[in-house]
């Protein structure tokens, strides 16, 4: 009797009606599974362990509650306990912010690390693929850990042409201020490293001197690519720096106070018990400027639509051609730095930081709040990669100059206007 | 308040100390095998032609002379934000003027093309 060799897979069947190759059981496609994704079983799982997920990151977030209120009682036993030993109390107190500010920087490296896992997973998934799915055996959870260690054996090839110490320097003068800009970032309530009165100036401030590292890392690589990437992110990150600092004015107007954890607390509380005091509800005003700052913060990562610096198919890398190894690991760390820092600052300015958006919800602590809201504006971050192409590079100017710039100067006047008008209101209901 | 600029002291040193570290620490345990090819600046795979200290573009200098004078402007804008609401009328007209002044200045820094990309 002949042995029938059974074919391993189906051959796919070329659909007349649809005009493409189709699998046997997606033959009458569209089918019920596509009609109605919620008849797939993968699908149900999937949406019941993400579900499990979140709700037992709920839980854990609620039986943590607050922490820093749980911190403080610890810093004053500490102190008690140095105290006894006749420890001087200045030792004490630096003791404790040296731990705080490693704490603080474990931040922008666990961000990287989840970031970028979450970049690929969210890429692949919008392209039909499955992304890392190997490495850490749930979902490929351990392939950035697996890449940084990649990238920290990698060789360092330095060029010939390029300035060796300025070479050396350019990523550590990007990744300082990316790791500075997290002192001031209110993470929760009675969460913050440094609880400065500018908090806002000094973000800005210190985020704008990354562009020093950038313009260091175009001119010493001794290469052409990486000089125009250079310049070209030189221009855009100062360009598109105005209408960020300009957006950010009419929340300071109406909050009064450069303080960023004062900004986040001054938008407790709900308008008829519903709609939170949000300043992104103020009415025009709000919106107008978080669609400035968002567009012009996708811009200041160097991120798609906006990633002309590193334009792969013009620029090879931009300005990061010529690093390997662990330097190219800093300029990748900054820039996932930069796009949560991004994430935290709009939902501290727009989305009232740690304040819950419905008043039964604030079972949960403010940090939860704080680090939900951020990670839906960061999927923002990452949907937007593969949603827009990107720019040409005038039209990159032109927006921001002849269009940006003015609606955030306008902006600014429309919020005088708001104030004036609030005001007399207040006013008006004071008297009667 | 000068305890919480202290803290920011601290916090760049440590920074500075974590990325000097990371640098310090892959300089230890990378491989180095030397070869000539590997250090010439990579143009797709051509042989660079001339000096990498090429011309560019004016605009770039434009654009960063415009960010200058436009950064200063906010940079008087903070504090006026702070206060406005408790000065009233009066700082909102005065930064009105402020801003017109400067405004205008892009506009004319428009119309002669200074904005234009050429």
């Amino acid at each position: 009797m002949e042995e029938t060799i059974q074919p391993k897979f189906s051959e796919p069947v070329f659909n007349r009606s649809h005009g493409r190759l189709l699998m046997p059981e997606n033959r009458y496609w569209p089918t019920r599974m596509w009609k109605n994704p919620w008849s797939l079983p993968t699908y149900r799982r999937g949406a019941a362990v993400l579900a499990g997920l979140l709700s037992g990151a709920a839980g854990a977030a609620w039986l943590l509650g607050e922490i820093g209120p749980r911190v403080a009682p610890l810093y004053s036993m500490a102190e008690q306990y140095a105290l006894s030993y006749g420890i001087p109390l200045f030792l004490v107190q630096t003791a404790w912010t040296v731990i705080k500010a490693a704490v603080l920087l474990a931040v922008p490296l666990v961000n990287a690390l989840f970031a970028v896992w979450w970049e690929r997973k969210i890429s692949a998934h919008m392209q039909s693929r499955m992304g890392p799915m190997y490495v850490g055996r749930w979902h490929g959870a351990l392939q950035t850990i697996a890449d940084g260690i990649k990238l920290f054996l990698k060789e360092d090839l330095v060029p010939e042409s390029a300035d060796k110490i300025v070479h050396l320097l350019a990523p550590v003068a990007v990744i300082i201020p990316a790791i500075l800009v997290f002192a001031p970032i209110p993470f929760g309530r009675e969460l913050v490293y440094a609880d400065l009165d500018i908090g806002t100036v000094y973000v800005f401030a210190v985020g704008g001197v990354s562009v020093m590292g950038i313009i260091m890392a175009g001119w010493a690589s001794g290469n052409k690519f990486s000089l125009l990437g250079g310049l070209r992110s030189a221009a855009q990150l100062v360009s598109y720096e105005l209408p960020r600092t300009f957006s950010v004015i009419p929340v300071i107007m109406l909050a009064g106070t450069l303080n960023l954890s004062a900004i986040a607390g001054l938008q407790a509380g709900y308008w008829g018990g519903v709609l939170p005091r949000w300043f992104i509800f103020y009415p025009v005003v709000g919106q107008v400027a978080f669609v400035v700052f968002l567009i012009a913060s996708v811009a200041e990562t160097n991120r798609i639509p906006f990633d002309i610096p590193e334009a792969e198919s013009e620029l090879v890398a931009g300005f990061n051609t010529e690093y390997s190894g662990m330097k190219f690991a800093l300029f990748f760390l900054s820039e996932f730095a930069y796009v949560l820092l991004s994430c935290l600052l709009m939902a501290a300015f727009f989305f009232g930081g740690g304040e819950p958006p419905l008043p039964f919800l604030g079972f949960l602590p403010s940090w939860a709040w704080f680090l939900g809201k951020t990670l839906v504006l960061m999927f923002c971050f990452l949907w937007f990669r593969w949603t827009f192409p990107r720019f040409r590079v005038d039209r990159l100017m032109d927006f921001n100059w002849k269009f940006l710039l003015p609606v955030s100067l306008l902006n600014i006047a429309a919020a005088g206007v708001l104030i004036w008008f609030l005001d007399c209101w207040a006013a008006g209901l004071l008297g009667g | 308040m000068l305890l919480a600029y202290a803290s920011i002291l601290i916090f760049l040193i440590i920074a500075t100390l974590f990325a000097g570290g990371t640098l310090l620490a892959a300089f230890l345990v990378r491989p180095r095998v030397k070869d000539t090819l590997k250090r010439t600046a990579y143009e797709c795979g051509m042989e660079a032609v001339g000096l990498t200290t090429v011309q560019t573009n004016i605009r770039f200098y434009t654009y960063a002379l415009l960010f200058v004078i436009f950064d200063v402007e906010a940079l008087y804008l903070f504090p006026w934000a702070v206060v406005v609401r408790s000065m009233g009328a009066v700082a909102l007209v005065e930064m009105a003027i402020f801003l017109g002044v400067l405004t205008a200045g892009l506009a004319y820094a428009w119309k002669m093309g200074a904005l234009q990309w050429e």
